[in-house]
C-alpha cells in the first residue's frame, strides 16, 4: 500500500517546485500591480482613476482561466508569444493584482480623515503624507487580505496545467495517465501537497489577523 | 493576422449557445453550496466536539486546495472506489462543495451578528432548537449577508470554465474547439471574455446596490437598539 505513494511522490515533486516558483513570481507581480492600481484608484486625477477602475473591473469580471487562455492562445495573433510559464505568471499577476488593488484601496480609505488633516496641518507634501502617515497604517490592515489572496493565488496556479506548464497538477495527470491503477492515490497526494504548500500561508494569515488591529487608531 | 469581424460574427452564436448550460451549472452548483454550506455551519457549531473539529478540518482543507484538482478527484478518482458521476454532476458537485465552505463562513458571520438576547428570548419562550434556528436566528442572520451570498454566486459563475478540463462544453471549451479547428484563437477567446463581462458586470452592480441598501437597513436597526436601550435606562 505504502509503496504506491513512495513511487508517486518523487515523480510529482518536480511539479511542486514549478508550482512554488509560480506562486512566488506571480505573488510579487500581483503585489506590485495591486499597489499601482490601488493607489491609482484613489488618485486625484480622474483619468488615472477611471483607467485603473477599467482594468480592475475587466480582470475581476472575467475568469482567470479565460485570461490565461487569452494571453497564451490569443495574444500570439498580435505577435506576442509567451512561454507557458510567463503566460501563467502574467495572467495570475494581473488577475490577483486586480483583487489586491481593492484591498489596497479599501485600507487607504479606511484610514481616518483626521490623519490626513493632521498631516496637512504639519505642512507635509502629498507624497510625504502618503508615505509617512497613510501607508504605514494602511499596510498593516492590508496584510490579512493579502494573505488570503495568496491562498487563492496558490489555488489558481493549478490552472496553468491547462496551458501545458508541467506544474504539480500536470505531473499528477501524467502519472495517472501512465498508470491507471494509481488514479486514486495520485489525486490524494496532489490534494495533500497543495494543502501542505498552503499551510504556512494559512497560519500566516491567522497570525496577521490577530496582529492587524493592535495599536491602530480607530475611526 | 488580427481581428476578423466576419469570423467573429460567424462563431459568436456557437459560443453563446452554451449560455443555458453555463447558467444551469452555475445555479445547480449554487444551490448545492447554499444547502451544504448551511449543513457545514450547523456541523461546525455542533456540541459534539469530534464532529465540529472534523467539519473545521474539512472546511480548511477544501478551501485551500485547488478546485481543479478536486474536480479531477471527483471525476477520475472516486469511480475507482465505486462512486461515479457523469461530467455535469461531477462539475456541479465539485464547484458546489468547494464554495459551500465559503458560504458556511458567510452564514457564520451572519449568525454571530445576531445579539445574544435573541437566543435567550427564544429559550425563555420555550422554543425548541428547530424553532429557535428557523423562526428566530436565521431570519435575522441571513438578510444582512445576502449581498455577500450574491458575490459568491458571481465568483462561482466565473469559476465554471475549469469544467472544460473534464470536457463540459461551456464557453471556453467551445471557443477552444473552434480555435483549434481554425487556428484562430483571438476571436473566440475574446468573445468568451466579453460574454463573462456582459453577464457578470450588471450583476455586480446590482449586488452593490443591494449592499448599500442592506447597510442602510443595518444602521437603522442599530439605531433602534440604541433607542431601546435609552428607553430601558430611563425606565430603570
Amino acid at each position: 500500500m505504502m509503496d504506491v505513494y513512495v513511487d508517486i511522490i518523487p515523480k510529482i515533486l518536480p511539479g511542486a517546485i514549478i508550482t512554488i516558483q509560480l506562486l512566488v513570481a506571480s505573488s510579487c507581480l500581483a503585489l506590485v500591480i495591486a499597489f499601482i492600481a490601488g493607489l491609482g484608484r484613489v488618485s486625484r486625477f480622474a483619468v488615472v482613476r477611471s483607467l485603473t477602475s477599467v482594468y480592475v473591473e475587466l480582470f475581476r469580471g472575467t475568469s482567470l482561466l479565460v485570461q490565461m487562455f487569452f494571453i497564451f492562445f490569443a495574444l500570439p495573433a498580435f505577435g506576442f508569444q509567451f512561454s507557458p510559464f510567463l503566460a501563467g505568471v502574467t495572467a495570475l499577476g494581473l488577475n490577483y493584482g486586480a483583487y489586491g488593488s481593492e484591498i489596497v484601496r479599501g485600507a487607504i480609505l479606511a484610514i481616518p480623515n483626521g490623519q490626513t488633516e493632521a498631516s496637512i496641518a504639519l505642512n507635509m507634501t502629498r507624497w510625504q503624507r502618503m508615505r509617512l502617515v497613510i501607508l504605514p497604517q494602511a499596510i498593516r490592515m492590508m496584510l490579512p487580505g493579502f494573505g488570503n489572496t495568496s491562498i487563492e493565488l496558490l489555488k489558481g496556479t493549478s490552472l496553468v496545467s491547462l496551458i501545458t506548464l508541467t506544474d504539480l497538477t500536470y505531473k499528477g495527470l501524467m502519472v495517472q495517465n501512465t498508470n491507471i491503477s494509481y488514479t486514486f492515490p495520485v489525486f490524494i497526494v496532489l490534494l495533500i501537497m497543495y494543502f501542505v504548500i498552503a499551510l504556512p500561508l494559512i497560519f500566516g494569515v491567522r497570525k496577521l489577523e490577530k496582529n492587524a488591529s493592535k495599536g491602530v487608531v480607530k475611526a | 493576422m488580427t481581428w476578423d469581424w466576419n469570423f467573429a460574427i460567424e462563431v459568436f452564436p456557437e459560443i453563446a449557445g452554451a449560455i443555458w448550460l453555463v447558467i444551469g451549472i452555475t445555479l445547480g452548483a449554487y444551490i448545492v453550496s447554499l444547502v451544504f454550506g448551511l449543513a457545514l455551519t450547523f456541523a461546525r457549531r455542533s456540541s459534539f466536539k469530534p464532529l465540529a473539529l472534523a467539519t473545521y478540518g474539512f472546511i480548511e482543507f477544501v478551501r485551500s486546495t485547488p478546485p481543479l484538482v478536486q474536480l479531477f478527484f471527483v471525476f477520475f478518482a472516486l469511480p475507482s472506489i465505486g462512486i461515479s458521476f457523469d461530467k455535469y454532476t461531477a462539475g456541479i458537485l465539485t464547484l458546489g462543495i468547494h464554495y459551500s465552505t465559503y458560504l458556511s463562513e458567510v452564514y457564520r458571520s451572519g449568525i454571530e451578528a445576531v445579539p445574544k438576547g435573541q437566543w435567550e428570548a427564544a429559550k425563555a419562550m420555550n422554543f425548541s432548537k428547530m424553532q429557535t434556528w428557523f423562526k428566530v436566528i436565521l431570519p435575522q442572520a441571513l438578510p444582512p449577508v445576502i449581498p455577500m451570498m450574491g458575490n459568491y454566486l458571481l465568483v462561482l459563475f466565473k469559476e465554471t470554465p475549469i469544467l472544460m478540463a473534464i470536457g463540459v462544453g461551456e464557453f471556453l471549451q467551445e471557443a477552444q474547439l473552434i480555435g483549434a479547428a481554425n487556428f484562430k484563437y483571438l476571436e473566440p477567446i475574446t468573445i468568451v471574455g466579453l460574454l463573462f463581462l456582459l453577464l457578470s458586470y450588471p450583476s455586480a452592480l446590482l449586488i452593490n446596490k443591494l449592499e448599500k441598501r442592506s447597510k442602510r437597513g443595518f444602521r437603522s436597526t442599530k439605531k433602534a437598539v440604541k433607542e431601546m436601550n435609552e428607553f430601558e435606562e430611563l425606565k430603570g
